[in-house]
């Protein structure tokens, strides 16, 4: 029985069964049509106009910067990657001062703000260890914030890699480089990939808050702009566009690594 | 081929689990029986070079087992193991999972090797799982899939520690007729197992480990018909009381 009146049906799908390709794009559309002109309604209500006039004048900057937070990114995440596997390695180490070294360096990270580590790091080690290299400081302190999130990412899949499979590892004779190489990283790759792919995404929003150590990134760009043109709604609204360009096709990677992991299981 | 250990004591964290083990046998098809924990895994993990004992040693045709991991390593690529849960590589098809090790370990080239593989698990039944993974497969056929890895080097003696544990009785059946079968055609092999019809009709001698200690050994007919200690006498009508 189909108790769905014809009325609504092309706009609902039972939970867990695929949607069409057609009907999903017309869904998705009919959204998007709604939350601009949500947004368009509430702008003119707060009686603001909407002025991108300043783009063409700023474009070489708003390039500039928006370049700026993709390589700074794109470093980190090279960083940030290597650490992380290194320190959930560690995690797990005989040598308990490294093990617990880690597991400190998680903890620390993860339970605080960005923005204290952003200035703690800069400010005192950087004064202290002569990093003046706004750029450089930048990109270390964005792949040490990163770092323990990508450990915790490759911790928790290394735990789900089950004893069974390293003991029969052991047992058809596999050395431990061979183990690692046969075993653990092909799976550790595979479940991963979902995870830290979403984890480039954070890495891009995050690098956001190096504009308060003043690295002419696209926020920075954006801050330094609307400081001399007072077009704030303007600028911020480009802002978030413009992540959403880095963002947007980072999450539908991260959705399909996701679909074929499941299949893979 | 000739089994003895000498004394064999293993504890973990300060508790012996295995107690002053002594035994010097020809083994071709020999059952472990017994209470769980009992010691019978560690027994057989020692024996297959996966772990080591506290004390005592061990000889293999008269070879003295040296425990350091190299020798351990080369030793375990003389034996075949099937494990209670399979241990297959989830990521890996059926026919990888046969052909890798054969390949990697054994130094097979990666045609032979998948030839091998292929031969292998059509003899166990599974020519239509050649390229599933584990998760596709039912419990019986992982089993049958482990049983192909573990020969597919041709090994000296094959090792299984409760193989149809996990498995509902039909696979139990066919998972226990692919091990009677080979036995048939000259595997020597151990087997942990609470399966007591195929102790007593499969294998031909049975070892009862009770506390850590061996405290029985003889032909499986002798200590099916006339067990000696009480332990075993009891043991053994615990299983039957429910049987038909
Ligand atoms: N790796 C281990 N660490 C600590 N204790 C263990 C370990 N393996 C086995 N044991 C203990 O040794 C005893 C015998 O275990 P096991 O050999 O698995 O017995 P069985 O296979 O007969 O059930 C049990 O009490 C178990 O808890
Ligand atoms: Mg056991």
């Amino acid at each position: 029985m189909n108790r769905t009146p014809a009325i609504i049906r092309p706009f609902t799908a039972r939970a867990g069964a695929p949607v069409r390709p057609a009907k999903a794009a017309l869904n998705y559309l009919a959204v998007c049509v709604a939350v601009i002109a949500v947004v368009w309604a509430s702008l003119a209500a707060a009686g603001i106009s909407l002025n991108f006039d300043f783009v063409a004048q700023y474009r070489v900057r708003l390039w500039d910067g928006f370049c700026m937070t993709v390589g700074i990114s794109a470093a980190s995440l090279v960083i940030s990657l290597a650490l992380g596997v290194l320190v959930a390695a560690g995690q797990g180490a005989r040598l308990l001062p490294l093990r617990y070294l880690c597991d400190l360096y998680v903890k620390i990270i993860r339970g605080t703000p960005l923005i204290v580590q952003v200035y703690f790091f800069y400010y005192i080690i950087g004064t202290a260890w002569g990093i003046d290299n706004r750029v450089l400081a930048g990109i270390v302190i964005l792949s040490l914030f990163s770092g323990a999130y990508i450990a915790e990412i490759v911790r928790g899949s290394l735990l789900s890699i089950d004893a069974g499979q390293l003991e029969a590892a052991r047992a058809v004779g596999f050395t431990r480089a061979q183990t690692l190489r046969y075993v653990v990283a092909p799976q550790l790759v595979a479940r991963t990939l979902p995870a830290l792919t979403g984890q480039v995404a954070s890495i891009i929003k995050d690098s956001s808050l190096l504009s308060v150590i003043a690295v002419i990134e696209l926020t920075q760009t954006i801050r330094e702009i609307t400081a001399t043109n007072y077009n704030f709604f303007g600028g911020f609204l480009l802002l978030g566009a413009l992540y959403l360009v880095l963002t947007l096709p980072i999450m539908a990677i991260s959705r399909h690594f996701e679909k074929r992991l499941d299949y893979a299981h | 081929m000739r089994i003895s250990l000498d004394h064999l004591c293993k504890s973990f964290d300060g508790v012996e689990v295995l107690r002053d083990i002594t035994f010097n046998e020809e083994v071709s098809a020999l059952a472990i029986i017994g209470p769980s924990g009992g010691g019978k895994s560690t027994l057989l993990h020692i024996i297959g070079g996966l772990e080591t004992p506290t004390s005592g040693t061990m000889a293999v045709d008269g070879q003295p087992i040296d425990f350091d991991e190299a020798s351990l390593r080369a030793y375990r690529t003389t034996l075949g193991f099937v494990f209670q849960d399979s241990g297959l590589f989830h990521h890996m098809s059926a026919l990888e999972n046969v052909a890798l090790p054969l390949h990697v370990v054994h130094g097979v080239g990666a045609p032979e090797a998948d030839d091998r593989a292929r031969e292998l698990l059509a003899r166990l039944g599974l020519k239509d799982a050649l390229a599933k993974r584990p998760a596709q497969l039912s419990g019986g056929q992982k089993q049958r899939v482990a049983i192909a890895r573990a020969l597919a080097a041709r090994p000296r003696l094959l090792l299984l520690d409760e193989p149809t544990s996990a498995l509902d009785p039909e696979f139990t059946t066919e998972v226990l007729d692919v091990v009677r079968d080979l036995a048939e055609e000259g595997t020597r092999f151990i087997i942990v197992t609470h399966e007591m019809g195929f102790a007593r009709h499969a294998c031909d001698h049975v070892a009862f480990l009770y506390g850590g200690r061996l405290l029985e050994y003889g032909p499986s007919e002798r200590i099916f018909a006339h067990p000696e200690t009480p332990e075993l006498s009891r043991f053994l009508s615990r299983l039957l009381e429910w049987s038909m």
